[in-house]
């Protein structure tokens, strides 16, 4: 592995870490929303989150380009076209996978656990810690993997918020994109082969983790 | 004893002044750049970062508020266009360098006419330089309405060359300096300098850089005779 290799696989995997973290507390609380509780406008949340799955993501990527964009609303931040942008459109397109296993899982768990450990005297908080949480973790575990793996392989949002800059916002896929730009198609291939064991890697790990809840 | 005291003072001194340029490039410049590049880092202790790319794409991010500190562009139109929005340092602008537009292909072309037969990579024709530079000189040669049909369109020059080099075009209209790092393909056609459009290379320090002074070091040191003599060797043509 070259060190430009080694350098762009730490960028994609520091990034897609990241964005993953910070759509877990988030994802999960709004999952568990869905999953539990009945409220005015859930049907307008659902649908808005599961929005970047189905809207072309280059689209998600020119509403985000104009939040953050020099003269958007957020341009304050200064994240556009840094690392950081690379994070935001990650997050943005991984969130409906880790929102939807997450829901899924909770809505798995048996309400009348939650039920007992209320008679037994336990806050929400404490049934969320201590009875569903631990219960849909499995489910949980492979959304957030499943959101992982969505973040490695970004490029639409990306490319339009980020843009494709080597060294600072260059993730596998783009560089991937650059190389077969410049004809460079053997480097392309080595590219390809790194995206394709970590794409594998990740999807095993989430198979291997939901096959042991069904054992 | 007095000696490595100097020498450690020169050394904190340098890295003090040490400084990172974050320079976007139009993409034909960059083997050339990457040569000059390596020598000023070496004399100058800056490190150069680059963006690649079509000078349009480069240009819309700047005006995004992408981190660019200096904007090297293949057209003066770009360059033009982030002043009026007083995006760059309108004093630091120079225009030191010029190209030629050539044909790459794999079989001999007497005439242009011949590319109204094939199929054709040139770059973005209506916003990326080199894609512009060849829909004005085949818009005034009468050819661009029986071209464009199959004009194969690349997100910038490079790409049109490793579209034909790859074998997914016919022919590509890309600049000299491109067609020299070729290896599958060939100059099939070279556009008299007459004939063609006035190609100019424009470059400016971009206005709220980070790195304004380093960016500026980095400007003058492309415009030297050392930096020049590479341009030259890389078919560009320098004033």
């Amino acid at each position: 592995m070259s060190a430009g290799e080694a350098g762009i696989l730490f960028l994609t995997l520091r990034t897609a870490a990241l964005a993953t973290i910070v759509i877990l507390a988030p994802g999960l609380a709004i999952a568990w929303l869905l999953a539990r509780r009945r409220w005015r406008g859930k049907s307008i949340v659902e649908t808005l989150v599961a929005l970047p799955l189905v809207m072309p993501p280059v689209a998600t990527g020119l509403i985000l380009l104009e939040l953050f964009g020099r003269r958007g609303p957020l341009g304050f931040l200064k994240i556009a076209f840094s690392w950081r942008a690379v994070v935001v459109a990650m997050a943005v397109m991984s969130f409906p996978l880790l929102v939807r296993a997450a829901r899924v899982a909770f809505e798995e768990v048996n309400p009348r656990f939650e039920q007992i450990a209320r008679t037994l005297g336990a806050g929400e908080w404490r049934v969320f810690a201590t009875i569903t949480l631990p219960l849909a973790r499995r489910g949980i575990v492979s959304g957030a993997l499943l959101a992982f793996a969505r973040a490695l392989g970004e490029f639409g949002a990306t490319i339009l918020v980020a843009g494709n800059i080597p060294g600072r916002t260059s993730t596998l896929s783009l560089s991937i994109y650059n190389l077969v730009q410049l004809g460079r198609d053997g480097d392309a291939f080595r590219l390809l082969g790194w995206s394709v064991a970590l794409a594998f890697a990740a999807v095993w790990i989430a198979e291997v983790v939901v096959r042991r809840k069904s054992a | 004893m007095r000696r490595l005291a100097a020498v450690v003072i020169l050394l904190i001194a340098t890295s003090a002044l040490a400084d990172e340029v974050n320079v976007f490039a139009a993409a034909s410049l960059s083997d050339a750049l990457q040569e000059i590049t390596a020598r000023y880092e070496k004399s100058s202790g800056d490190r150069v970062v680059f963006n690649f790319g079509a000078s349009s794409m480069l240009a819309r991010q700047i005006e995004n508020g992408a981190p660019a500190d200096l904007f090297l562009s293949a057209d003066e139109a770009k360059i033009d266009r982030l002043a009026s929005q007083k995006l760059i340092l309108t004093s630091t602008r120079v225009s030191p360098l010029s190209n030629t537009l050539v044909i790459v292909g794999t079989t001999p072309m007497k005439s242009p006419r011949e590319l109204t037969k094939l199929r054709v990579a040139i770059a973005e024709p209506s916003t990326v330089p080199s894609g512009v530079y060849a829909h004005d000189w085949l818009t005034k040669l009468g050819l661009w309405r029986e071209i464009e049909p199959h004009v194969i369109p690349t997100d910038n020059v490079r790409a049109a060359l490793a579209t034909v080099e790859a074998g997914n075009a016919d022919a590509a209209i890309v600049y000299a300096t491109d067609a020299r790092l070729a290896k599958r393909v060939r100059v099939i056609y070279t556009v008299p300098r007459a004939e063609g459009p006035k190609i100019a290379y424009a470059f400016a320090v971009v206005a709220g850089a980070e790195h304004e002074r380093a960016a500026r070091r980095f400007l003058l040191y492309l415009q030297s005779g050392a930096a020049k003599n590479i341009f030259t060797r890389y078919g560009f043509l320098t004033r």
